[in-house]
């Protein structure tokens, strides 16, 4: 397995955990001899951690009721 | 329920106030401006109240409001795309012809956890997020943030759980590469 498979075909499924095992065997030889591989790996893990914490991060610059919202949304729904 | 069922208006103003910061928290994620963050989620509690009647008793009323306004996001972004998909070939990692990754990969400087505690990088990530084509910053946003499975993000889309699973892949690498100059250590 060189750099390019490792990235480009397995990674996704290694980080599923759906790699069979002779495929993942070779995965884990190719991240012991690899520097750069390793460090991919690690940021591309950091980088779905920090996907979901900031997209989910609270924001203090708007309101979580408006008003105006409320109104309008009351005004085509009501029965 | 069965207030709502029954046409109630209280039952329906108590059902928007109370579920309301959730829906707009996800329409920000998805809208790009907070005006189209509100229209959506309007449109979702018009799309929730003429379907009240086919909500399941055992169902999570905040999960099944959370497909809805998700839906809705989508259906307006469906018709504000702006950037086509090959866009995306830029931000993925190169190779030589023997599979080497060119320029090779650097460690990150600080992990995601140390990252996320300067608040200025939690902007600088929303950013990058935003700067993904569109296809791909909806699987994203769908599985990561969302966190759908494979199988309810297809659904969502339209598409195959396989295209989601190639998409995704392909959205976070490129998320990579967008935050790896902000993540290197400061003295390279």
């Amino acid at each position: 397995m060189n750099c390019s498979e490792l990235i480009t075909t397995f990674l996704a499924d290694y980080f599923e955990g759906t790699l069979p095992p002779d495929t993942l065997a070779d995965f884990e030889h190719h991240l012991d001899v690899c520097e750069s591989c390793v460090a991919y790996l690690q940021s591309y893990r950091a980088t779905i951690t920090m996907a979901g914490a900031a997209g989910t991060a609270p924001r203090v610059d708007v309101q979580d009721v408006p008003e105006d919202l409320v109104k309008a949304i009351l005004d085509v729904t009501q029965p | 329920m069965a207030l709502l069922r029954d046409g109630d208006a209280g039952a329906y103003e108590t059902l928007v106030r109370t579920h309301m910061p959730m829906m707009l928290r996800v329409a920000r994620r998805f809208m790009r401006s907070e005006e189209d963050a509100r229209d959506a989620v309007q449109d979702a509690f018009v799309s929730a109240f003429r379907s009240i009647g086919k909500f399941g008793s055992n169902a999570q009323l905040s999960t099944w409001l959370h497909r809805i306004v998700i839906n809705a996001c989508l259906m307006r972004l469906r018709t504000q795309r702006r950037r086509p998909e090959e866009d995306i070939e830029e931000y993925l990692p190169r190779f030589r012809d023997d599979g080497h990754q060119v320029p090779p990969s650097e460690p990150w400087a600080e992990t995601a956890d140390t990252i996320l505690q300067r608040t200025e990088l939690v902007g600088v990530v929303r950013a990058a997020i935003d700067q993904l084509p569109d296809t791909y910053r909806e699987v994203l946003l769908l599985r990561d943030i969302e966190e759908l499975s494979t199988d309810e993000a297809a659904e969502a889309l339209g598409v195959t759980p396989n295209a989601v699973k190639i998409r995704l892949h392909r959205a976070r690498q490129a998320l990579r590469t967008l935050l790896d100059p902000y993540m290197r250590p400061v003295s390279r």
